[in-house]
């Protein structure tokens, strides 16, 4: 029984580890922003909405559409998608209530005790979402909540509950403990299995009773402690492995109820996100994701979530059609927008991929095998020596990790070192990773690096600037356009100094 | 054929094995540590006093040789191996016999002994013959473990005990508790529960489960309510448990004396193969040498010091070769220190003593001295009282040696006379190298004169060296030889991988 509200085959497995990498994203993406507008304090939101984003790196389109038509069934009923939500946490609320302690060093009997309050208690949960999906079930169109509510149907009938009924009366033990056993290691007894007693239940021990021959029976004294102990250790072994069963099959329940919860929890996240969007009165749409293997990115009004959860001001979006280029090189005035721009592609992509809206007008890219950053380090402006080499670290790790099908956002790399050498160790990375048509942002000052690639005119780059007036003001717009000669550092320099 | 001993081809060889006291030079040869490498976890064989017992003679060595070779093979190792192992279950069991309160439990491990014992010859037997053996020792063996299984008496005691197991096996029972009464009764086909339980929730099933079984202490004792239990079982299988009380009265003596015994000294020759197998394994060769009672030459192809490679666990060891031809006798070892010069002395002396035990030896190939002392003169620590007082001790210990060496003796100095003068220490070994000469006994000197190398067809000068463009790196190697008296921005991308070239290469499609 499958919840597979985020891949239609499979648990959303956000135990699994996120890359190495996952850090730098958040950090030079400022993914923090959007990751607690989602949240919006719950820590479980934060943990789902963090690891729905990140371990999207691969996301293919089927999956992607899978997602996009699951929150637009969210979008229509967000009432009922709580409901569910609610009553799978209050579900695992109450069995938490009933075991408040997992301890070591239980018996088996104890064990026992404790997975039948908990499946009693189980029950009444899987009971009530049935109900919500017989109610309710009918209005869902998304492939994702019709398998989900047929499962539930399918899955909880009423024999499931009548069983589980008969297990608690069973195990009960009204009639005694019987065991099976075995001659182990020096005669002593092994191998103990509870058994069924006979259906005419409690028939056994008077038949016995009546039919004394190959029957032999003793009674422990009541003073005997020693004795009880090992009667105690001997009902112990006996219902061990039921125990195991029972307790494992109320950790399957609520597995299931976790995943739940945690699946509709990505969900309402994504509405949560938009709802503070659509506040500040800035678009959303829902994108149109292509594989892997073609090279397509076009999108109008495209903005920074993060800097526009922050900022009252208003946003400028950007419009953009790259084709099929793969190189894009950014160049233009400091503080005009680049790396605004930079982080803004960088949410799209792994927001698409997660299967969520994207913070533009439209938005149509291929599907990205990872994204990576190499962003100027803070840390990197104060020290001088060997900066070069921890950059050019980095870049060994990322190229190692990236494939062709991979993009790589470059944020002033191997500014650490002189214009020349940094324009001819940018050239060949550049060269080869164009070459092997991975999709690149350059965000670069490296003049002469910009200028000769520039004057190459290739086919497969694109150059754009941060535009600036003729009267000098900076719109924040990133517009076409080659590098020009000087970056305003001195305009900024006269601004702030002697402004 | 007669069998008296896996060892030693004559018997009267056996050392008197509480007494023996390990050799005074083992520790200088650092084959101390090596001894107790191969005897670990082998304790209750007390292996020891095999190890420090030399043969004195060629064909009680080869006697050895022969019953190696053959364990080398895998099946004869894993068939003496599970032997071996069956026996120390056997040990175990029968001390249980000893140790336990409850007759009908003694009874039954006294039963499990028996068959553990049954099995384990039988397979012996099975594993030895059928000509899979060569070697004088084990073909005698092997003749007689399989004229022991044909013995009636054998072929008795194991046909009883796996009746007996095999009825003991098949008693099924159940046991129901109901508050404080136990009933007990035969087990009549009821349905294991927990099965149910898992066919109603398989429909949640995940691959991954806490387990929740507890492992419960399992002793091997049986408390008084597990006892009034296997009396009840008794009472429902009375012929069985009849059974197994004839036999635990019958079968209290019935191991062999020459199969225990085998038992114990074959481990010297599993021991030392263990011992050994994880050197081979890094690529370090062992071989059988051949012995010579006096002439030359004699020699050791890529060899090594034993018990360093063990210390040095993965990392690589350095291998010399050495070889004394025609009239040579006497190695002056000089050169820099911590050059290998110690332990190239060390591992000369540890082939020797290893192949005078009839054990494999480091090397490709070794021809080497049946010697009758093997002496050691290396540094004391523990007496430097004072100069003088230590070139005295020096003397002392070497007039000792010379006084008893002969021709066909050993003897390895390492750095005597570092406590004079170099005048007086040339003065004094020239003197000491004169004794040597004549007595015509195997030396080995490491020393820091250079003057003792002298030209002569006795002595050869062999010198550990330096690599030759980097005169402070040693490569441990010994070698013969006279004495001699007495090295930016692209550069790093390209250290990365991330130029044009080594990025197209790295980059995966």
């Amino acid at each position: 029984m499958k919840v597979h509200l985020l891949y239609s085959d499979r648990d959303a497995a956000l135990n699994a580890g996120l890359p190495d990498h996952a850090q730098a994203l958040v950090d030079d993406l400022g993914l923090d922003a959007v990751f607690g507008a989602m949240a919006d304090g719950d820590a479980l939101f934060l943990d789902v909405v963090r690891k729905g984003v990140l371990s999207s790196i691969a996301g293919d389109v089927a999956t992607i559409l899978y997602r996009q038509d699951i929150l637009k069934d969210c979008l229509a009923n967000p009432r009922v998608v709580m409901e569910i939500f609610e009553c799978a946490g209050e579900g695992l609320r109450d069995v938490k209530r009933l075991a408040p302690f997992t301890i070591f060093n239980r018996s088996p009997n104890s064990i026992l005790y404790s997975a039948l309050t908990i499946v009693g208690s189980l029950s009444v949960t899987l009971r009530r979402l049935r109900a919500i999906g017989e109610a309710q079930g009918e209005i869902f169109r998304s492939e994702g909540f019709r398998n989900l509510f047929s499962t539930l149907e399918k899955e909880l009938d009423d024999e499931f509950f009548s069983d589980v009924q008969r297990h608690r009366n069973e195990l009960a033990f009204r009639g005694g403990v019987l065991l099976s056993g075995a001659l182990g290691v020096g005669n002593k007894g092994t191998g103990y299995v509870l058994r069924a007693h006979p259906p005419q239940r409690s028939g056994w021990m008077q038949r016995l009773m009546a039919r004394k021959a190959g029957v032999y029976s003793f009674k422990v004294a009541e003073r005997d402690e020693s004795g009880h102990r090992a009667l105690s250790l001997l009902k112990d072994r006996g219902v061990n492995l039921v125990a195991n069963a029972l307790a494992q099959s109320n950790d399957h329940i609520l597995g299931f109820l976790n995943a739940l919860q945690t699946e509709l929890a990505f969900y309402i996240g994504c509405l949560r996100l938009r709802d503070r969007l659509a506040a500040k009165g800035l678009p959303t749409c829902l994108p149109a994701p292509s594989p892997r293997t073609e090279r397509r990115r076009a999108f109008s009004g495209l903005y920074d979530v993060s800097l526009a959860l922050q900022q009252e001001d208003k946003i400028v979006g950007s419009d953009a059609d790259f084709g099929d280029r793969c190189v894009v090189v950014v160049t233009g005035a400091n503080r005009g927008g680049k790396s605004t721009f930079l982080r803004s592609i960088g949410q799209a992509q792994l927001m698409m991929q997660a299967g969520m809206f994207i913070a533009a007008e439209s938005f149509a890219a291929n599907v990205s095998e990872g994204v990576f950053t190499h962003f100027r380090r803070e840390e990197d402006q104060s020290m001088q020596s060997g900066k070069l080499d921890e950059e050019l670290s980095r870049l060994h790790d990322i190229t190692s990790r990236l494939n062709s099908n991979s993009m790589l956002l470059l944020n002033e790399s191997l500014s650490s070192t002189n214009e020349r050498e940094g324009s001819e160790i940018a050239r060949q990375i550049v060269s080869a990773l164009a070459e092997k048509r991975v999709m690149v942002f350059f965000v670069t000052h490296l003049y002469e690096f910009a200028r000769d690639w520039h004057e190459a005119s290739r086919p497969d780059s694109m150059f754009l600037r941060a535009e600036r007036l003729p009267d000098g003001t900076r719109t924040f717009k990133i517009v076409p356009g080659g590098p020009l000669a000087t970056s305003f550092g001195e305009d900024l320099y006269g601004r702030i100094i002697n402004g | 054929m007669e069998f008296t001993s896996i060892l030693f081809l004559n018997g009267e060889d056996r050392p008197p094995t509480e007494t023996l006291k390990e050799p005074d030079f083992l520790a200088d040869l650092n084959l101390d540590q090596v001894f107790d490498a191969v005897a670990q976890g082998r304790e209750q064989y007390n292996l020891k006093p095999f190890f420090y017992s030399p043969l004195t003679d060629v064909d009680s060595i080869l006697y050895r040789h022969e019953v190696f070779q053959d364990i080398e093979s895998p099946n004869i190792l894993s068939c003496i191996q599970s032997f071996a192992q069956a026996m120390r279950v056997m040990r175990t069991n029968l001390a249980q016999v000893k140790g336990l309160y409850y007759q009908r439990q003694k009874q039954r491990w006294l039963l499990d002994a028996v068959s553990v014992y049954c099995d384990a010859v039988a397979s012996l037997a099975q594993g030895l013959g059928g000509g899979r053996v060569s070697s004088r020792g084990l073909a005698a063996f092997s003749g007689y473990v399989r004229h022991y299984c044909a013995s009636e008496q054998f072929r008795e005691l194991r046909d009883e005990a796996s009746m007996l197991m095999e009825s003991l096996s098949k008693v099924a029972y159940c046991v129901l508790i109901k508050d404080s009464t136990v009933m007990v009764r035969k087990y009549e086909g009821e349905n294991d529960y927990s099965v149910e339980v898992e066919r109603t929730f398989t429909r949640f099933k995940e691959a991954a489960a806490k387990d929740y079984r507890i492992q419960f202490q399992e002793w091997i004792e049986m408390d008084h309510v597990e006892a009034n239990i296997l009396e009840f079982v008794a009472k429902l299988y009375p012929d069985v448990f009849q059974g197994l009380e004839d036999f635990y009265s019958r079968w209290t003596d019935y191991v062999d004396e020459t199969i225990a015994t085998f038992d114990r000294e074959v481990q010297f020759y599993l021991a030392f193969l263990d011992f050994i197998a994880p050197l081979r394994r890094r690529g370090l060769a062992f071989c059988y040498p051949k012995i010579t009672m006096s002439d030359n030459p004699i020699y050791g192809r890529d060899t090594f010091d034993v018990a360093l490679a063990n210390h040095l666990e993965g990392r690589a060891v350095v291998c010399n070769t050495w070889q004394m031809t025609d009239r040579e006798r006497i190695f002056v070892v000089s050169g820099p220190n911590q050059g290998g010069k110690t332990t190239f002395a060390r591992s000369f002396g540890q082939m020797h003593y290893l192949g005078t035990i009839g054990c494999l030896v480091p090397g490709e190939a070794a021809r080497l001295l049946l010697f009758d002392h093997l002496f050691t003169h290396f540094e004391r620590q523990e007496n430097v009282a004072s100069l003088t007082g230590k070139l005295e001790d020096d003397l002392l210990r070497m007039r000792a040696i010379l006084e008893r060496a002969s021709g066909t003796s050993i003897i390895l100095i390492n750095e005597m006379l570092a406590s004079t003068t170099l005048r007086d220490g040339i003065l004094l070994g020239r003197r000491i190298m004169e004794k040597l000469r004549q007595l015509g006994s195997v030396c080995i000197w490491v020393t820091f004169i250079e003057e003792l190398a002298t030209d002569s067809e006795v002595v050869a000068s062999l010198l550990s060296t330096v690599e030759k463009d980097a005169p402070t790196v040693r490569t441990y190697k010994i070698e013969r030889h006279p004495p001699v008296g007495i090295a930016h921005a692209l550069s790093l991308a390209e250290r990365y991988g991330l130029t044009y070239e080594a990025l197209k290469e790295r980059i995966r499609s």
